[in-house]
């Protein structure tokens, strides 16, 4: 705001001109973002508005008890970085309040604060001494040299100064707490952080638990949730659902955990009663899970149904389609995968083109089509060099996911599945 | 010419270890920093004399106030002689109100500054200064 000078010194030029500098410094303190240029320009507008050749803008840190300067003008070199408080000069100057306290106040009125900084106050010749209060915390100081007309300041003058510094010291106290805001937010970011790294952690430590029952299928549960999370990241899922599915995968199997070890480790094909017993695992891997507040809400159903068949023909509960959650048809796929690409008590694990033969047959039976397409897309990146990171290759082993026999049989898979030929022929049959 | 790197340039001129920079016409924070930024560097490149040319000035805001408060103080610290220029009626009341004619001289336009200072420097030899 701009205030055109009318008659030369009259009371009301200078107070249009102090009105000014006030609204002015309203505004920059909502407009400016940057706290320093803040700031900066509100001692200039101080400065500016009764004419003020020096002047110095500090801010209280509680935790050191210090006043660091952060603006000045007009002060020289002498000017200290910051100012150490002692606990009594802290106290005293939240006694004061935003008050204006001259050198040439009487020796009562003097405060310890300048008393004690002597040296400070001479060097920079500060006549006025402002302390920052707002709602009972002590949060700056404001520092003013000499006015240019050579005159004391008035006590019209120190009105002036004080509606500023009131201006000023909120816009500290916001500053202040809006840092303290970011803080802990960073703080809570963090814990939230570590906490993720627990519960992973502590995943992890149950998949370890769950495979440790089953001697055959050691480090199963761990590779089945490394397998849903890259169908889930080749789906387009976010981060976190991709972290969420991971864990669904480690913990399919949780319900095992129910289940006599002499079943689960049986080196034979199991009779009727003992596959009852075990085909209550997803069940009662639902009621371990369920209870649990997970971040990501579908692993108690993924262990539920990731035994489903789209076609109906799978358990506990006969689901079909798309009665059956997209995150078990994943975990089933990759259970599925491993399964086959692992050594069994009574079986050796088949050759690759063997699984991907196995895609193509019970893709629309036991596998979700599009699952299936995600699945063979990922394994072929990864094959093409196309991914940073050879998970397909750490698990499987090189000579295994050997590209020049698979990728052909992935690439006609995928084409099949996306023209609909080989769902067409399922729905046929 | 002084080209800052943002914003529209500071116009000025050297004349021997004499310098007359020319304020804009609106002199508020933006433009009062690259004035003083200016006058800053006039006086480190070793200016004797600075002359501060108002003619295109209609407004000056506090911030303005504060900011040629601070060239005087670098003037004043490095024994440099100033001369606010070309001033309207209005901004001369401002400075007058304010205490800033107490620390330079005001002239009528930059000829009589230049003359102000001419004189100036001849009494400053003719005192052995």
């Amino acid at each position: 705001m701009i205030v055109r000078a009318m008659e030369k010194g009259t009371p009301l030029q200078k107070l249009l001109h102090t009105f000014a500098a006030l609204a002015d410094l309203g505004q920059e303190i909502a407009d400016t973002h940057d706290f320093d240029e803040k700031m900066r320009t509100a001692l200039h507008l101080v400065q500016g508005s009764l004419g003020i050749m020096r002047g110095a803008l500090a801010v209280f840190e509680p935790e050191t008890q210090k006043m660091k300067f952060i603006a000045a003008r007009g002060m020289g070199e002498n000017l200290p970085s910051d100012v150490k408080l002692s606990s009594e000069e802290t106290s005293e100057l939240l006694g004061r309040g935003i008050h204006t306290l001259t050198r040439d106040d009487e020796a009562p009125t003097l405060i310890n604060f300048i008393l004690n900084h002597q040296h400070m106050f001479d060097f920079s010749r500060i006549d006025l001494f402002v302390p920052l209060v707002v709602r009972g915390s002590l949060v700056g100081m404001l520092l003013l040299g000499g006015k240019a007309t050579g005159e004391g300041f008035s006590a019209e003058d120190c009105e002036v100064i004080c509606a500023m510094a009131r201006h000023i010291g909120v816009a500290i106290q916001e500053h202040c707490s809006f840092e303290e805001l970011q803080r802990r937010a960073e703080e809570n970011r963090q814990l939230y952080e570590e906490m993720r790294v627990i519960y992973r952690d502590t995943v992890r430590a149950f998949a370890a638990a769950i495979d440790c029952k089953d001697k055959y299928t050691q480090g199963h549960s761990e590779r089945v949730g490394k397998y849903s999370e890259i169908i889930a990241r080749e789906m387009g899922w976010s981060e976190e659902e991709v972290e969420g599915i991971a864990v669904a995968g480690y913990l399919h199997d949780i319900g095992k955990l129910v289940v006599e070890k002499e079943i689960i480790n049986a080196p034979y094909r199991i009779d009727a009663k003992q596959s009852s017993e075990l085909n209550r695992h997803p069940t009662v891997g639902y009621e371990i899970l369920s209870p649990i507040n997970h971040p990501f809400a579908d692993i108690p159903l993924s262990a539920r149904y990731h035994h489903e068949r789209v076609d109906g023909k799978g358990y506990p509960e006969g689901l079909k389609g798309d009665e059956i959650p997209l995150v078990a048809k994943i975990v089933n796929l990759a259970d599925s995968f491993d399964a086959m690409t692992t050594d069994r008590p009574y079986k050796k694990r088949r050759r690759m083109e063997e699984v991907v033969e196995d895609f193509r047959r019970n893709t629309g039976k036991q596998f979700a089509p599009e699952v299936v397409v995600s699945f063979c897309r990922a394994l072929l990146r990864e094959m093409k060099g196309e991914t940073r990171r050879h998970l397909f290759i750490k698990m499987l082993g090189k000579d295994y996911v050997e590209q020049e026999r698979i990728a052909p049989l992935l690439r006609e898979l995928i084409e099949d599945l996306e023209s609909g030929a080989l769902t067409a022929r399922v729905g046929n049959a | 010419m002084a080209e800052l790197a943002t914003g529209s340039p500071v116009y000025s001129r050297s004349v021997g270890d004499l310098a007359v920079v020319y304020a804009g016409d609106y002199l508020n924070k933006l433009s009062g920093e690259r004035i003083e930024r200016e006058c800053r560097r006039q006086l480190e490149a070793g200016c004797r004399a600075l002359i501060i040319n108002f003619r295109e000035t209609e407004l000056v805001n506090s911030i303005g106030i504060s900011i040629l408060l601070g060239v005087i103080d670098a003037a004043e610290s490095t024994g440099a002689q100033l001369v606010f220029a070309d001033l309207n009626s209005q901004t001369v009341q401002l400075f007058e109100m304010l205490g800033l004619t107490r620390h330079v001289a005001l002239a009528k336009d930059e000829e009589e500054a230049l003359a102000t200072l001419a004189e100036f420097a001849t009494t400053s030899r003719a005192a052995g200064h």
